[in-house]
């Protein structure tokens, strides 16, 4: 909402010296959220003069058609002599009154004026158009033509009210009443305690029988209906300045009188009006809901179905208006512009000031949408006391401004309806606050807002017709609140009882992150969204659970219409981005959610507000949303490890990529097993299946390796680029929550090292599962240091492998014996198990 | 066995140990003088040769020489042995401003890291960090929140919505718009009183540019309690940002409206940076807080009682209140940070200077 500080002054007698800056301040510490102050003709400086135009010479032989003209400007020029001035516009002509900015002048913007040499003349001065004075839109963009009746050599700056203060207010969705200079007004008394004279305050005749015919079908609907018929309006009547220029200053553009009039009576008092052709309206003007199927086309030409729900005004026609958003065309008032072009200016009209529900307005405006100044009122609420008033304003306006006669005739239906009151405790304010204000004080700010204070203790207040936002008793603390001052509350700490901590699964989630980054991974957070042929680019198979995707129903790109069920693309994205910046050697991490669907898809249900849903409505909601566990994954390309003065580099590889896997796990303190496997993205023999065991149940939690040659190619990834995905929810839920101390022996340690030969295709976790068994509880710790496949050392699809087996007892220090006994059953077992044979 | 034989033997062997400049010379000179077959161990031998009224005397001789031969032989190898081991010291010396970026250092990103650090501090006064699905149900999002059915919030303009059953419309299910819901599933599930702390991922349908990202980020807060008042929130608030930015700190509110909370209020904190000196001073503009002294934070306000009542608490005997503020935001003024889109990118560059905490 846009305010001119003069159109405020009206109403409030703010002193003279205060600027729009300072009622601004005022103003937010009151909650009106000021967002700029624009001051309109800051750096203008006269002469800008009424001029009369005397002659006009066409200028030949330029690119565009230039005139050179000499207007009479009286006095203001000192001379009294015509002014010369050229000018590229045509919209004027000879006798016409325009505004003429002479030398030495300096127009917004800081646009200096001088005699020049222009088009082979000298042009002393300029003839101005409403852009070049900053004035807004006037629908024209060409020289604005004064009307005939005004004084020439007058000082322009004063007439079209050129230098003001317009503050610019973001009005929330509760203040409907502050989308008018009333309402504005009403809050800058208020915050400066000084009285208004209330623009609604008019003499209104009580209604009678001889109105315009009214039919209210839908009272909840419509709870308010007043029409007036203005008569006799004359054709040629045009909007005065001061009515243009506040117009233009709330940022509307002028029409036409009767439009400009009902434009300019909601801006005052907020209530939207309607002005139609009195010749074109047939019959009783009804208000009902539309019938599924009508058809209406708006002021704005549109043809729009209408919607059973949708209310409208109607004649004994049909539809000629979407009831609080649009009139219809078929009874739009004409002006004298549709007069000249051979139509009938509109000489009577009837004037609608109705109150239309709140909800209904803003589902039809959303239906339609189209959001109109009307119905961004009505959906925030307008004032229905004001509606008479606003239609006598519109009735004075045009019979002032436009000759018309005012008929006798006042139409008023309205539903019964009683003033809303709030019972609330006189220190209820105090209790929200923390601040003893005392009943005095709380009586008097509710009066302020136009409330009705009765009681001691217990405080009836009847809520003023204006503010329907005003609903329960901490709307109205808000209002003693905030006129107090918010910038006056205390700080005060509430006392928590003592808390428990982070859960141990909030702790887990930051020390994956903690040691993910500790081992050299760079944490990315990207976008869940995803397209589905990534899932094709990934090589998944056509019936892979991972292909079930919750989508969107308005994406921000139809490319990527669905949820993420893997991290991989958005990680895979983030790591080709950045080596297409220049970054090769990388190791990025990611832990968030992912989404599946419910294998039985159901409608989250709209539950009650009034009190606490059931147990079994809330388990319902949530069993409505998709399964979202937590996964954690990383990828890697280029170098591990950097070459450099020590010595060579060492490319990432699919190993690292089942390290990144072991780290997490060892966070969750969780037994995470590793054996070969194969799935979409990862490279076929290069590929860990990464598992966990519930109650005795193997259960694949992710995979880990490096990944298909055909995947890089299609995603444009580097080569050997390496990846792994697990679920963290999984592995959290057969973690230890409290890791076990495992008791140190002091014993000395008596190490053993073997090296077995197996078929080359025996997993080397098999081999070292059977060692450990073999070697029994003296065995402390086993390491795998060589791996070795020399064929003709070992033949064909054999390959070697070194352990490192050290034991220890907790109570003795073992004998080499004894050692050597454990040593010789762990090959023993791994010699049936695996059909190891010791290397010679 | 004259005693001059003696002292020229000690001499001798004294002058080959001050002439040895190596430890390996003074091996030679040791074996030569100190040896099973040196001048000094062959006089040893001949003395059980003597008589035995000369055997006393010559033992004696012999003795002491032997004596000063090792002492002298000690201090040689020692003064040998600390001058090899300084010129050793000094042969290892390496250049110790060599780089050694054999792995590159990993960083967490600086959002996940600044939501724990605002969670740290509420954790520290008792609150407990309490998280959600981000698909949720629009009950949670929406109507427990007091946004009812034609509150425009719900329109298509900011709101993600999935699609149900077989593809309709129809789910009751959005990416939630802020980690309110949370707060409803705390007041419903938790015992009284509630304090917590409610951070995440949240989803509005802003194109992404420098300054919006349809994915992002907020801390919220919920206290529930007997008696909390907005001078509560104000001190909570102001703990804050103390916390975050120093003792000399403080907010602002200023009068707002959201359907969640009555009364509710936009929060401003101090520009931490000119705190407040650039004001109406062209001589000194501040760029984070563009001059205006003060930054926006986010909306706060008392808990709306209509909020309570649909999570089955009297309003009547209770009251809370709540704030929430957008963490990308507070990253960008905090940190510098001038393009909200380094944030979503994933470019090491942008991640890596903030470590593992900020």
């Amino acid at each position: 909402m846009r305010v001119p500080l003069s159109w405020l002054r009206e109403y409030v007698d703010l002193p003279a010296t205060e600027t729009g800056r300072d009622v601004q301040a005022k103003l937010i510490s009151a909650g009106l959220e000021v967002e700029t102050v624009e001051h309109l003709g800051a750096d203008l400086k006269g002469p800008l003069v009424v001029g009369q135009v005397l002659t006009i010479e066409e200028l030949e032989g330029f690119k565009k058609p230039i005139r050179f003209c000499t207007v009479n400007v009286g006095q203001a020029n000192g001379t009294g002599e015509p002014q010369e001035i050229v000018c590229g516009a045509r919209n004027f002509a000879v006798g016409d009154k325009v505004v003429v900015v002479l030398p030495g002048a300096t127009l917004p913007g800081g646009f200096s004026i001088s005699a020049r040499k222009t088009y082979g003349k000298t042009s002393h001065g300029m003839i101005c158009s409403s852009d070049e004075l900053g004035m807004g839109d006037d629908g024209t963009h060409g020289i604005i033509v004064l009307p005939p009746e005004t004084e020439v050599g007058k000082d322009a700056i004063e007439l079209l009210e050129l230098v003001d203060e317009v503050l610019d207010i973001a009005v929330t969705a509760n203040r409907g009443d502050c989308l008018s200079i009333r309402g504005v007004a009403r809050e800058t008394a208020i915050a400066y305690g000084l009285p208004l004279r209330d623009p609604a305050l008019l003499d209104v005749p009580g209604p009678n029988a001889y109105g315009y015919p009214v039919k209210i079908a839908d009272p909840t609907g419509c709870d308010r209906f007043t029409a007036r018929t203005v008569t006799g309006l004359s054709a040629e009547a045009r909007s005065p300045i001061w009515l243009q220029r506040r117009l233009q200053k709330v940022g509307m553009r002028p029409i036409s009188l009767a439009v400009d009039v009902t434009n300019y009576v909601m801006m005052e008092l907020g209530q939207p009006l309607h002005a139609y052709d009195r010749s074109l309206v047939q019959g009783t003007i009804g208000v009902r809901r539309a019938q599924e199927g009508e058809k209406i086309v708006t002021l704005d030409g549109t043809e729009r179905k209408l919607h059973a729900e949708d209310l409208v005004i109607t004649d004994d026609r049909g539809p000629i208006g979407l009831a609080g958003v649009m009139g219809g065309a078929n009874t739009e008032i004409a002006d004298h512009d549709a007069a000249e072009n051979g139509g009938n200016a509109t000489s009577d009209v009837v004037i609608e000031a109705a109150h239309f529900d709140q909800v209904s307005i803003a589902r039809t405006a959303r239906r339609h949408k189209l959001s109109s100044e009307a119905s961004r009122r009505f959906e925030r609420g307008v004032d229905p006391q004001a509606a008479a008033a606003a239609a006598q304003r519109t009735v004075d306006l045009l019979v002032l401004l436009a000759g018309g006669t005012a008929e006798a005739g006042v139409t008023e239906i309205s539903a019964p309806s009683a003033p809303h009151t709030i019972s609330v405790p006189a220190d209820h304010p105090d209790k929200v606050a923390g601040v003893e204000y005392g009943r005095e004080t709380v009586v008097r700010r509710l009066q302020e807002v136009g409330c009705d204070v009765y009681g001691q203790d217990e405080l009836i207040v009847t809520v003023p017709s204006w503010r329907p936002d005003l609903d329960d008793i901490n709307d109205l603390a808000e209002e003693v609140i905030r006129l107090e001052g918010y910038e006056n509350l205390p700080s005060t700490l509430p006392r928590p009882p003592a808390g428990r901590g982070l859960t141990s699964r909030q702790r887990l989630h930051r020390r994956v992150g903690r040691a993910l980054a500790g081992a050299g991974y760079v944490e990315a957070l990207n976008y869940p969204f995803v397209g589905e042929q990534v899932f094709d680019q990934l090589g998944l198979d056509a019936d892979d659970p991972a292909r079930r995707v919750v989508r969107l129903v308005n994406p921000l790109s139809d490319e990527e219409p669905a949820l993420r069920t893997s991290l991989l693309p958005g990680l895979l994205a983030a790591l080709r981005r950045n080596d297409g910046r220049g970054a090769h050697d990388l190791a990025l991490f990611e832990t968030g959610l992912v989404f599946h669907p419910r294998d039985e898809q159901r409608v989250a249900a709209d539950l009650p507000v009034d009190r606490r849903p059931s147990e079994d409505d809330l388990a319902a909601l949530d069993a409505a949303l998709p399964d979202q566990p937590r996964h954690v994954a990383v990828v890697l390309a280029g170098a591990r490890e950097q070459a450099g003065w020590w010595g060579k580099g060492r490319p990432a590889d699919w190993a690292d990529a089942v390290e990144s896997a072991r780290t997490v796990a060892r966070e969750a303190r969780a037994e995470l097993g590793v054996r070969k496997g194969q799935y979409g993205p990862w490279h076929p023999g290069r590929c860990a299946e990464l598992f966990v065991t519930v109650d005795g149940e193997e259960r694949v939690v992710g995979h880990a390796g490096e990944l298909h040659p055909r995947v890089l190619k299609t995603l444009g990834l580097p080569a050997r680029t390496c990846a792994m995905e697990l679920d963290l929810d999984a592995l959290e839920r057969v973690g230890d929550d409290i890791p076990q101390a495992p008791g140190i022996s002091t014993f000395p340690v008596a190490t053993q090292d073997v090296a077995l030969v197996v078929d080359a295709f025996v997993p080397a976790s098999e081999v070292e599962a059977a060692l450990r068994e073999g070697a029994g509880e003296l065995l402390e710790s086993i390491r795998l240091f060589d791996v070795y496949d020399n064929a003709e050392q070992l033949g064909e699809g054999r390959k070697s492998l070194a352990y490192a087996l050290r034991f220890r007892a907790k109570d003795r220090t073992l004998t080499v014996d004894e050692a050597s006994a454990a040593r010789d059953a762990a090959v023993a077992l791994a010699g049936e198990r695996v059909g190891a044979v010791l290397r010679s | 066995m004259k005693p001059e034989e003696i002292e020229r033997m000690r001499d001798e062997a004294l002058a080959a140990f001050a002439a040895a400049d190596s430890l390996d010379a003074l091996q030679e000179a040791k074996v030569a003088h100190t040896g099973g077959a040196s001048p000094l161990a062959l006089a040893n031998r001949e003395i059980g040769a003597l008589p035995p009224q000369a055997k006393a005397e010559a033992g004696k001789r012999v003795g002491m020489a032997r004596g000063a031969v090792n002492k002298a032989l000690a201090a040689r190898q020692e003064e040998l042995e600390a001058e090899r081991d300084a010129r050793v010291l000094v042969e290892e010396a390496v250049d110790v401003t060599l780089p050694h970026d054999r792995v590159p250092a990993g960083a967490r990103h600086p959002l996940t890291t600044l939501s724990e650090r605002i969670e740290d501090i509420f954790v520290a006064m008792g609150y407990e960090v309490a998280e959600g699905p981000e698909a949720e149900a629009e009950w949670f999002n929406f109507d427990a929140l007091n946004i009812g059915p034609d509150h425009p919030a719900r329109g298509e303009a900011d709101t993600f919505f999935v699609q149900g059953p077989e593809g309709g419309a129809e789910s009751g299910v959005v990416l939630r718009t802020h980690t309110s819901p949370v707060q409803i599933r705390s007041a419903l599930t938790r015992e009284l009183p509630v304090y917590v702390i409610c951070p995440g991922r949240v989803y509005r349908t802003d194109e992404l540019d420098a300054t919006h990202t349809p994915v992002f980020h907020q801390v919220e807060l919920l206290a529930v309690d007997e008696g909390l008042t907005m001078a509560d929130l104000k001190g909570t608030l102001d703990h804050m940002v103390q916390s975050l930015f120093g003792a000399e700190m403080k907010t602002r509110l200023r009068p707002n409206f959201f359907p969640f909370t009555e009364p509710s209020a936009e929060m401003d904190m101090l520009c931490y940076v000119c705190k407040g000196a650039s004001v109406g001073n062209p001589d000194r503009p501040c760029r984070t807080c563009s001059s205006e002294g003060w930054i926006e934070l986010g909306g706060c306000g008392m808990v709306n009682p209509r909020v309570l009542t649909a999570c089955g608490i009297d309003p009547e005997k209770y009251s809370g209140f709540a704030f929430g503020f957008g963490i990308e935001r507070m990253l960008m003024f905090r940190h510098n940070v001038e393009d909200m889109r380094d944030m979503v990118e994933g470019d090491v560059r942008f991640t890596r200077p903030f470590g593992m905490e900020i």
